[in-house]
């Protein structure tokens, strides 16, 4: 796991520092994998007709948010991994 | 019934029944924004940081950036009212009105933004021209962005009024404060950041949204029949100016298709387009953000790729709403069906909200929700924080309190973003009078960006311009703007007076293309009888004074192809190009 933003390391023997939870990638991953989570649950769970009461009759042949959840974890799923495969490295000369 | 909480009364009428689960959705949102703003405010030390993310993101973050402070609700809204109301020829808007400018912008003009080391586009005008022009320049964008932030909040607050039932005084309260938080936790980096969200949460709640659409409409076919057969009933334009993009006479106002070609090409394709992204600092200043010069230079070009794509996501889905929607087809049918997120009637405007009414279960309506509600915040963060650095730089440290220590202007920083929210809610009543939200933005940059961008472009290739010329042109051309807007149909609302006999986006056309002439023509005449600045101390911001190093990055040579910013440009005008040929 790679260091929290702005702790720790400053003061480390020459390790690099990395922007840890800061890198926007790992923020855009996780917020999507939430809602991929939260999507794919309703999928399976509830409804699938139009959430509006005057929607015209029809609407639900499609489990729309299953396929959503599932792309949504695939994409934020892709975001973290790459966030932790290739960490951001901090320049020294750009420490604070 | 009640929200969550409990503490919100709904009204009974909301055009959308939100769940818990939808409200979830919205909740863990807003709780990844904050949280962005108090990581980045440990990041923050000095004013740099502040206003300039201390120049060191990569050029995907500051380029999607880029197009997601562009993509407000402002533009997502407006621009499926359009694709209801004239169907495809809305696409020009991004394939002709974006795409060649923010190329133009990264390959020619951000050497000389991101070489000369200014911090701010009108801190380019202070260089180049002087007092005179940066002024001008300083305090017609800070307004601009006022206005503008005004009106994204305004259209947030009838929203969330429409989508959640609460008064619009509490929706406006609200946003205001989680956007306040954020910006002045974090700055720009905040600010930044969001916006990356902000458009990965939009292109999720939107595509479901467009597929689902086609897939009720019966695919891109059912659409087109469905089109044809409504336009044949009387419906809005004929099916064929609906569903071909060119010429456009629906949506110019011209009725020869020769004019219209003319005036989207030169009107919304050349001056109104150039004028904004090249010159608006809200843009320019994601460019300004990133890590070098190459990055600076491709900010706008990568943000192209995207862009170009989003009329798929956003013209497409009100085209399906005109037709799908009982209440967007009955009124383009020339009926005033009752409802609508204002309440006084169902507007064009409306158009997203109800088809996602119609489609969406909760869950993905939480997410839309979401998606539209972030584009609010995000554009009108855009406006604040650009806002908040021109106002402390270009206009505070430079005519007010000057030479104090760092710490004090970022403090003024702080407090300027404080009082333009404040500021942005007053506005937000002013923008209640105009009906068609983009015909009242363009004329805006009507008014401010054509006349920029021919004394910029003037300024940066011919030496001989002097300062006397560039506040003058700067001048005569907005007040030509102005006259025009005055004279047409409808280009100021109800305050036109008709004796110019064009309305719509063709007003705006004229205006801005008016003001991009009488610019030009004034500037090359102030300039050859007054006197121009010494060659030596335009180094940097005129192009035959710019040695070639300091416009360019040494290291780009050694890149390869796709991460150098011509071979790129290119590509992406060949893509666009293609779309143009296609639709």
């Amino acid at each position: 796991m790679t260091t929290d933003a702005g702790h720790a390391d400053d003061t480390g023997t020459g390790r690099k520092r990395t922007a840890g939870a800061l890198d926007v990638r790992s923020i855009i991953g996780f917020l999507l994998t939430i809602y991929g989570v939260i999507l794919l649950l309703l999928g399976l769970f509830a409804s699938t007709e139009p959430a509006s009461p005057d929607a015209p009759s029809g609407g639900g042949d499609v489990n729309a948010n299953l396929w959503a959840g599932l792309a949504l974890l695939v994409v934020g799923g892709g975001f973290l991994l790459w966030w932790r495969l290739r960490p951001i490295v901090v320049p020294q000369d750009s420490d604070r | 019934m009640t929200a969550p909480n409990g503490q919100v009364t709904v009204l009974a009428t909301t055009l959308i029944d939100a769940d818990p689960v939808d409200y979830l959705i919205l909740a863990t949102y807003f709780v990844f924004v904050l949280g962005i703003g108090l990581m980045a405010r440990r990041h923050v030390s000095d004013s740099v940081d502040f206003f300039l993310s201390g120049r060191s993101l990569p050029a995907w973050v500051t380029g999607l950036a880029f197009i997601s402070a562009n993509l407000g609700a402002v533009e997502i809204m407006g621009m499926s009212a359009s694709g209801a109301e004239f169907g495809l020829p809305t696409v020009h808007y991004f394939w002709v009105g974006a795409i060649p400018a923010m190329l133009f912008l990264g390959v020619v003009m951000m050497p000389f933004y991101y070489g000369s080391k200014v911090r701010s586009v009108p801190e380019f005008m202070l260089r180049r021209f002087g007092p005179g022009a940066h002024l001008v320049n300083s305090i017609s964008f800070a307004l601009a962005q006022l206005l503008i932030a005004g009106v994204n909040l305004y259209l947030l607050g009838t929203i969330v009024h429409a989508l959640l039932g609460w008064p619009l005084w509490v929706a406006l309260i609200v946003a205001a404060a989680v956007v306040l938080s954020y910006i002045t936790l974090g700055g720009l980096s905040a600010a930044i950041y969001n916006e990356v969200l902000q458009f990965f949460v939009i292109v999720a709640a939107l595509l479901p949204l467009t597929l689902l659409g086609l897939h009720r409409v019966g695919g891109w076919d059912g659409l087109t029949d469905k089109i044809t057969a409504a336009a044949n009933d009387g419906a809005g334009p004929p099916a064929e100016q609906q569903l071909e993009s060119w010429p456009g006479q629906a949506l110019s106002g011209f009725d020869s298709s020769i004019l219209s070609v003319i005036g989207i090409v030169f009107g919304l394709g050349f001056v109104l387009s150039f004028g904004y992204w090249t010159t608006n600092f809200v843009e320019v200043q994601r460019a300004m953000a990133s890590d070098s010069i190459s990055s600076a230079r491709k900010t706008p070009v990568i943000g192209a790729f995207p862009k170009m794509f989003i009329p798929f996501i956003t013209i497409i889905p009100g085209m399906i709403a005109a037709v799908l929607v009982t209440e967007m087809a009955d009124l383009k049918a020339g009926g005033a069906p009752k409802g609508g997120a204002s309440g006084d009637g169902v507007a064009y405007n409306d158009a997203l909200l109800y088809l996602m009414r119609d489609l969406l279960p909760n869950g993905l309506l939480g997410l839309a929700i979401t998606g539209l509600l972030a584009a609010f915040m995000a554009g009108m963060a855009a406006n604040v924080s650009a806002f908040n650095t021109v106002f402390s730089y270009d206009l505070w440290q430079d005519y007010v309190v000057k030479d104090r220590d760092d710490d004090y202007y970022l403090k003024v920083g702080r407090i300027a973003t404080v009082a333009a929210t404040g500021v942005a809610i007053l506005t937000a009543s002013i923008a209640g009078n105009f009906s068609n939200v983009m015909t009242y933005l363009q004329t805006l940059f009507g008014f401010f960006n054509a006349p920029l961008f021919a004394t910029f472009i003037l300024g940066m290739f011919w030496r001989r311009m002097t300062p006397t010329a560039g506040w003058m042109g700067l001048v005569a051309g907005t007040a030509s703007a102005v006259l025009v807007a005055f004279l047409s149909e409808d280009g100021f609302g109800s305050l036109s007076t008709g004796v110019i006999p064009v309305s719509g986006q063709g007003a705006a056309f004229i205006a801005a293309s008016t003001a991009f002439v009488v610019d030009i023509a004034l500037s090359i005449a102030v300039s050859l009888v007054t006197k121009p600045k010494p060659v030596k101390e335009l180094a940097g911001l005129v192009y035959s004074e710019t040695p070639k190093e300091q416009r360019t990055d040494p290291d780009e040579a050694s890149y390869p192809w796709y991460r150098r910013t011509v071979p790129l440009a290119g590509l992406a005008l060949v893509m666009v190009t293609v779309l143009n040929v296609i639709f």
